[in-house]
Order: C-alpha cells, then sequence, then structure tokens
C-alpha cells in the first residue's frame, strides 16, 4: 500500500476527483454505418459508458474509499440521455455528477475546454478520465486538458498511488511500465489494466436515482462547441474473403503465382 | 445461491419482465392506484434487448391502455397497406384468394409493422413516466415462497465465477420483495416454469405446444422498398406434418422483417429451424425483396402455440402468470403482443382488487380474463393449430378455413395437443435427411455470422446457465437414438458435438446463447434446464428488432 497506510499520511482537507464519463456505443453492439456513408447508427443502439470511463470511475471511487480523496464528481458532456451514464456513475460510488449539454459528439478539444471551466469551479486535486473513447478513439482529452492547464499528466495508467501532495502513476508503454511521480493536481489517464470496475448493484442503482445531479449548458460556460472537423466519409472494412481448402502443394503453388500474384 | 447478505426492498407489485405484458400490467397498476409501487425488472442490458416479435401488432390493447398513443407518439408508423399469403411449391408461390374470408383471422386491416423493441422502449418511457421503477439489466433468478405464497423474487448473483465461486468484484443479488408478483417472462420463463411446477399449474390443462421464430432484419434499397407490404407463406420447405412459415413485413426507414417460425412438435431429427429459415430467402417470393439488401440483425424466441386449451391456472397465492409466460398468444392470428397487453392490464386490475381487498390471490384475474375479448378471441381460434398438429398444413388449412367461414369459431367440439414437444422426435435412423445448401454470405448465412449480429455477450467467466440435470443421458439418448437434434435446433450454434468421430461429447457454448429457450422445450429427455445467466447478458437487439 505504500505511503498510504502511514500516519504521517498528509491529504489536503478536501481532496476532490473529478472523473468526466462519455456516452458511447455499447461494446458490445457491431457498429453499423449509415446507409449515407455520414457516420454511425447511434439512434436506437444500446449506449452505455465508455470502458475506459468506468475504469477510472472505479479508480476514483477507490481512492477516495481508501481516503486518499473525500468526494468524486462524475461529468459528461453531450445529450441530455447521457444522464443515464452519469447515473450509473453514481450506483457506481461517484458522490455527484454534472451533465453538461451541448448536442451530439461534441470534439476533444471543445471537451477539453468545458472540462477546463468545471476544473477552475470544481477545483479538483485529479481528474481522471478514461484513455480514450471506444467510439472515435481519439485518445486526446485528457492530453488537451492537460495542456490548457498547464498541469502534469499521467496517461495510460495501469496503478495509481496518492500521497503527499503526489501522485505515483505506473504507465503502460511500449515494452514495459514507466513510473511518473507528478504533483497535484493532475490529470491521469486510465489503461485497461487498471483495475476491474465494480457492477452497479441494483441497490446501489436505487440508492443513486436521489443523488445529486446539476445539468449546465455548454453555452452558459462561454466554451464555442462547434467543430473543428469535417467527417469526409465513414465506410465500414471491406469483408474477409473466405478461405479455400486446397488438395495440393502443386495447387498452392498454382493459386500463389496466378491468383494471389504473390510468388 | 441464497447469500445471506443480500438486501431486500419492498414493493407493492413486482414485475418479472419488461415486454409487452409486463410494461402494460406496470402502467395499468399506476393509472388505477398512483400510490400502488411497482418495481418491474428485465434481464437484458436494456428494455427491448431481448424482444424479438414479426411484428404487426393490432392496436386494440394499446389504445384501451393509452387511447392517446398517437399523441404520445407511439412508434407504430407503418400501417399495414397490402398483404398476401401464400402456399410455396419449391419454385412456385401460389397466392391464397379471398384471404379476408378464408383467413380472416389473418386480415391486418388496422394493424401495423413495428420493431417491438421499439414499442417496448416506449411503453417503458411511459411507465417511468406514471412511476413505475424500471431496472433493465436484472435478470429474476430466485422465486421467493414463503408460507406457500410467493412474496417477490431475487434478482441473481453477479461476479461468480465459472467455478460458482464468487469472484474479485461479486455483488450478491437483492431480494425484491411483492404483495403481489407478476410473472411477465415471455414464453418458457424460468421461473414461471417453478411457479408452474410449485403450485401444479398446469393441472387439467394441455401441454403446452411451442413454435421457434427466428428473425432477420434487413435494411434494402429504397426503392424496392414498399412500406406497409405484409407477407406470410406455408408449404415448401417444410414436409405437410411440419407446422410453420415464413414472414417478410416492409416497415420504418427502408427496412424489411424477415422470419420463420417452425411448430416445434417437428418429427424429424434432422430438421434445422435455422437453415430452412435460411433456404426460404432463396425462393423467388422472398428472394426479390432481399436482394442488394443489407442483413443488419439477427434474432430467435421461442412463443407458446397451445392457445386456449393450453393455459394454466393464472394465479396462485402471491401473485399470477401473464402474456406469453402464461400463454396468450394467438397463433391462428400470429400475434401476442395485443394479448400480451390485455392479459398483463387484467392482471393489473386484479391486483389493484385484491390490494383493496386484502387477498393472497388475485383470482379475479381468471375471470376478468374469461369476459373479455381476449378470451374469446382465443376461443374462436382454438381449433386452428391442434387441426395443423392433427391433419398436417394442406388438411388443416382446409379446416382453418372451414372453421372460419361455416362454424365462425363457433364449433362445438376443441381439439387437443396430446403431447409434449420434448415427446414429439422420431430416431435418427427413422428421419430423411434435408438438403441445406451452403450459406453463400449473401442472402443466405451462418449460424456464428447470425449470431455476431445479435450482439449477444455474456460475462465469459460465469457458471453455465444451461444445465443438463444428468449429463450422461447426452450420449445415450440425445446421440445415440435423435444425433443431437440440439446442434440443429439451436439458432445459436450453443450446442456443438465435438469429437464427432472418436468419442462424441456435447460442448455448451453458452455465451452464444440468445435466450430462445428452444433447449428447455424441444430436449427429448427434458434434459436441459435454462436458467437465467447474469443480468444483462444475452443479445443486446438494436431497436428495429
Amino acid at each position: 500500500m505504500g505511503l498510504l497506510d502511514s500516519p504521517a499520511l498528509q491529504v489536503k482537507d478536501v481532496m476532490k476527483i473529478l472523473v468526466p464519463v462519455k456516452r458511447v456505443v455499447d461494446y458490445n453492439i457491431k457498429p453499423r454505418v449509415k446507409a449515407d456513408g455520414s457516420g454511425v447508427e447511434t439512434t436506437g443502439v444500446k449506449m452505455s459508458m465508455n470502458p475506459f470511463d468506468e475504469i477510472a470511475v472505479e479508480e476514483a471511487v477507490r481512492l477516495r474509499e481508501k481516503g486518499a480523496a473525500t468526494e468524486v464528481v462524475a461529468v459528461s458532456i453531450g445529450v441530455q440521455q447521457a444522464q443515464d451514464t452519469l447515473r450509473t456513475a453514481l450506483a457506481m460510488g461517484v458522490d455527484r455528477a454534472i451533465l453538461v449539454l451541448s448536442g451530439e459528439s461534441p470534439e476533444p478539444l471543445a471537451v477539453a475546454k468545458v472540462l477546463r471551466k468545471l476544473v477552475e469551479k470544481e477545483e479538483p486535486g485529479l481528474v481522471i478520465l478514461g484513455k480514450q473513447a471506444i467510439d472515435d478513439d481519439m485518445n486526446a482529452t485528457g492530453q488537451m486538458l492537460a495542456g490548457l492547464l498547464g498541469w502534469g499528466q499521467g496517461t495510460f495508467a495501469s496503478k495509481v498511488e496518492v500521497a503527499d501532495g503526489r501522485v505515483l502513476v505506473s504507465r503502460e508503454i511500449d515494452g514495459g511500465a514507466e513510473d511518473v511521480s507528478l504533483s497535484l493536481p493532475a490529470i491521469i489517464t486510465a489503461d485497461l489494466r487498471l483495475n476491474e470496475p465494480r457492477y452497479a448493484s441494483l441497490p446501489n442503482i436505487m440508492k443513486a436515482k436521489k443523488k445529486p445531479l446539476e445539468t449546465l449548458q455548454a453555452a452558459d460556460l462561454g466554451v464555442d462547441m462547434a467543430p473543428r472537423l469535417t467527417i469526409v466519409s465513414v465506410a465500414e472494412p471491406a469483408s474477409r474473403q473466405a478461405g479455400e481448402k486446397l488438395g495440393s502443394v502443386a495447387e498452392l503453388v498454382e493459386k500463389l503465382r496466378n491468383e494471389a500474384k504473390v510468388i | 445461491m441464497s447469500e445471506p447478505v443480500r438486501e431486500s426492498m419492498e414493493f407493492d407489485v413486482v414485475i418479472v419482465g419488461g415486454g409487452p405484458a409486463g410494461l402494460a400490467a406496470a402502467i395499468r397498476l399506476r393509472q388505477l392506484s398512483a400510490d400502488t409501487s411497482v418495481c418491474l425488472i428485465e434481464k437484458g442490458g436494456e428494455i427491448g434487448a431481448h424482444i424479438v416479435s414479426g411484428a404487426v401488432i393490432e392496436p386494440r390493447a394499446l389504445a384501451e391502455l393509452l387511447p392517446d398513443w398517437q399523441e404520445r407518439g407511439a412508434p407504430l408508423n407503418t400501417p399495414v397497406t397490402a398483404e398476401d399469403m401464400f402456399y410455396l411449391t419449391p419454385t412456385r408461390g401460389l397466392r391464397v384468394p379471398f384471404l379476408d374470408r378464408v383467413m380472416p383471422h389473418m386480415a391486418n386491416h388496422g394493424n401495423y409493422v413495428v420493431s417491438l423493441g421499439e414499442v417496448c422502449r416506449w411503453l417503458a418511457a411511459q411507465a417511468e413516466e406514471l412511476g413505475v421503477e424500471i431496472y433493465p439489466g436484472f435478470a429474476g433468478a430466485e422465486v421467493l415462497i414463503e408460507d406457500n405464497r410467493v412474496v417477490g423474487v431475487a434478482t441473481g448473483d453477479m461476479g461468480v465465477g465459472r467455478d460458482g465461486k464468487p469472484g474479485a468484484n461479486y455483488q450478491p443479488g437483492m431480494e425484491l420483495r411483492g404483495r403481489y408478483t407478476l410473472f411477465a417472462e415471455g414464453c418458457r420463463g424460468s421461473l414461471t416454469k417453478q411457479v408452474m411446477a410449485h403450485y401444479d399449474l398446469r393441472k387439467g390443462v394441455d401441454p403446452q405446444t411451442y413454435g421457434l421464430g427466428i428473425k432477420e432484419v434487413w435494411e434494402i434499397p429504397a426503392e424496392n422498398h414498399r412500406p406497409g407490404l405484409v407477407q406470410h407463406s406455408f408449404g415448401w420447405p417444410l414436409d405437410d406434418k411440419t407446422y410453420g412459415g415464413a414472414w417478410l413485413y416492409h416497415f420504418g426507414e427502408n427496412l424489411v422483417s424477415y422470419g420463420f417460425v417452425v411448430g416445434l412438435d417437428y418429427a424429424n431429427t434432422w430438421l434445422s429451424p435455422f437453415e430452412e429459415m435460411q433456404r426460404i430467402k432463396l425462393h423467388p417470393v422472398f428472394r426479390k425483396h432481399l436482394e442488394g439488401g443489407r442483413r443488419i440483425t439477427y434474432g430467435a424466441r421461442a412463443l407458446s402455440e397451445g392457445g386456449l386449451q393450453s393455459i394454466p391456472r393464472l394465479t396462485f397465492p402471491g401473485g399470477a402468470l401473464i402474456g406469453d409466460s402464461a400463454g396468450f398468444l394467438n397463433v391462428p392470428k400470429i400475434k401476442g403482443t395485443h394479448t400480451a397487453m390485455k392479459s398483463g392490464m387484467l392482471a393489473a386490475e386484479a391486483v389493484v382488487d385484491a390490494i383493496k381487498a386484502d387477498r393472497v390471490e388475485p383470482a379475479s384475474f381468471t375471470q376478468r380474463v374469461r369476459k373479455s375479448w381476449l378470451w374469446e378471441e382465443l376461443r374462436a381460434s382454438r381449433n386452428i393449430r391442434p387441426a395443423f398438429a392433427r391433419w398436417g398444413a394442406k388438411g388443416g388449412a382446409v379446416y382453418a378455413a372451414l372453421d372460419a367461414m361455416v362454424l365462425r369459431g363457433r364449433a362445438p367440439w376443441t381439439l387437443h395437443f396430446k403431447h409434449e414437444d420434448s415427446d414429439t422426435l422420431e430416431p435418427a435412423a427413422m428421419c430423411e435427411k434435408p438438403f441445406y445448401p451452403k450459406p453463400d454470405g449473401k442472402l443466405t448465412f451462418d449460424r456464428l455470422s447470425s449470431v455476431f449480429l445479435s450482439a449477444t455477450n455474456h460475462e465469459e467467466d460465469q457458471p453455465i446457465h444451461l444445465r443438463l440435470k444428468n449429463p450422461s443421458l447426452w450420449k445415450t439418448v440425445n446421440w445415440n437414438v435423435f444425433r443431437a437434434p440440439e446442434a440443429r435446433y439451436c439458432p445459436a450454434g450453443v450446442y456443438e458435438v465435438a469429437d464427432e468421430d472418436t468419442n462424441p461429447h456435447l460442448q455448451i457454448n453458452a455465451q452464444n446463447c440468445v435466450h430462445c429457450k428452444t433447449c428447455d422445450i424441444k430436449d427429448p429427455t427434458q434434459n436441459i434446464d435454462w436458467t437465467t445467466p447474469e443480468g444483462g447478458g444475452g443479445p443486446n437487439y438494436p431497436v428495429g428488432m
């Protein structure tokens, strides 16, 4: 456990953790490209919390349970239905939630700017995000937020320890782990192996209905949500060709030479 | 697994299942008595996630429940505009003439082609607005019975490992205790089965007979789309003694619902409902609708076909069976949504009465059903399905026409079902193998690519929810006598025979299960027990299904 258990532990009187969560197409669903190629079909499709954000929520709740934080606040930016995602976070143990209404699919930079405003308001000691969302796989919001705030960042975290006004983050990097020590406040983005998120149990889902959920408008925060990116087209990957069983090596060589033209 | 640590919560009424019956009951309860607390659980990850139906629905019950359904934006957007019934030969489709007179129960004027999953999502929103507490993602795993009264259900434990032991993120189930519990699990509900056995609810009624429906939704080019076109077929490729047929409905935004139902009283152990469903698409009657389109989802579900004769006792101390849990589907009409909803509404009325009078059993439900149009409807059509069981497809069709035109549903006799569907298979050596063409990857597909489209998922590390009561029976009966019929009737590839040539044994791929319940019904020795897996598992059917 390290320093956390020592009596000399120095935690700020109030240490809030802010956890942004995104509503995405459920990971079990095979996404379907819209007939006009303008994007992925989301109407009538099961939506859930981005799995990496679940890991972020779990980590924040664990830090509070260990006494390293006093309050966990979840925030989601998007459409009204994102409040379902926030309710899930509340059922997992988050204390309160903020919904920022901004319309469909806000881009990472706009999201980071909204988060900056909320950080200024809430003054958290840590912001823990998922490393990326499984819908657009941008992997950008955490880094952009760190840049906007001028805070240290521990991305792709597989282990987090808070102690003495600092946070130690083990990062998953190519070929191993890298440990970084950051002064608080800081940004952490959660990787897959950080923890295994708990279930939102039925009693906790019932209790979560009574937890506070505040709704704000992105425009009221003075953030321009207009998209900077243009989606040119969205297409499904080409389907794989069916395999074929061949009778002999000679036949294989013949096919490789004349059909596949690789030898 | 009963854990002493699980929490419990009290409600006036607990409803198991978020389909049309459960949701209609919930809505009616709150309409009649706004201070009655109602809790509804649903094993699917969201309301609608496990709903499979054609579906052409008759809005009669909906109009009684929510007379302003149109203003409220109920998703009944495609009125039936044209309909055909075909008798198929291998190469031709013979249109049944004067359909509205020969098969008046099939007349669909005033009905709508819908995505029933979407309708359920909408009903759930109406119910929540009225204050019903709805919890999707939680499976009813256990019936709570105290002093011979049903006092609620317990949800399943979450985070139990394959070995049956609690894992790191274990969460015990929760007791949802209700003064009354309504079972709305749909056909062959796993808790309903326990309740029926405990109170002997099937005593004195015919065995239930079932069908298996397998469905695909296609998106087709706009120029081929004819919203509201409804087509049904019978005949080819089934032999005369096998009950079943296909449907094809144009609805929504360039969507086509295509599917096939086969009576689970079929005899030929080699029959594969899945492959029949695939090959019917190649028939000229259906093919032209699907060519150039793409398949977007796939699902399957068993349905009750017994009708009136097979309806069990409906109430017991502390609750009632509603919807297809009881078997209210009208088979000749091929519709069960309006009857399911009506039964839920009548049960709600009976429950509110029972609460007022402080009665243990909401027994007035039975009388309410018998006095309603629901009963009249099922009574009028009661002989049609058994006529098919007795005289085959052609004889049954002739009887159905006679019944409609001459007897007008008022025959002084009632035909009965004599066998359980699990008793009807003939040994493999006596059956002829049908020829099933290889999937072409354009119109026809294999099981696994189909299950993939149902977005089925189960937490991998959990006990297998399909339990063999006696594992050794598989080899001696299922394999030696019937050559593993489960490998064919399962539409999701759950049952697989491994090492067929050397040491045949059964492999159960439980994570593929789409919760159709066919194995629980059709297994020749009733050896397979379908139990609820961890809540939220199973298919994730999108809107459109």
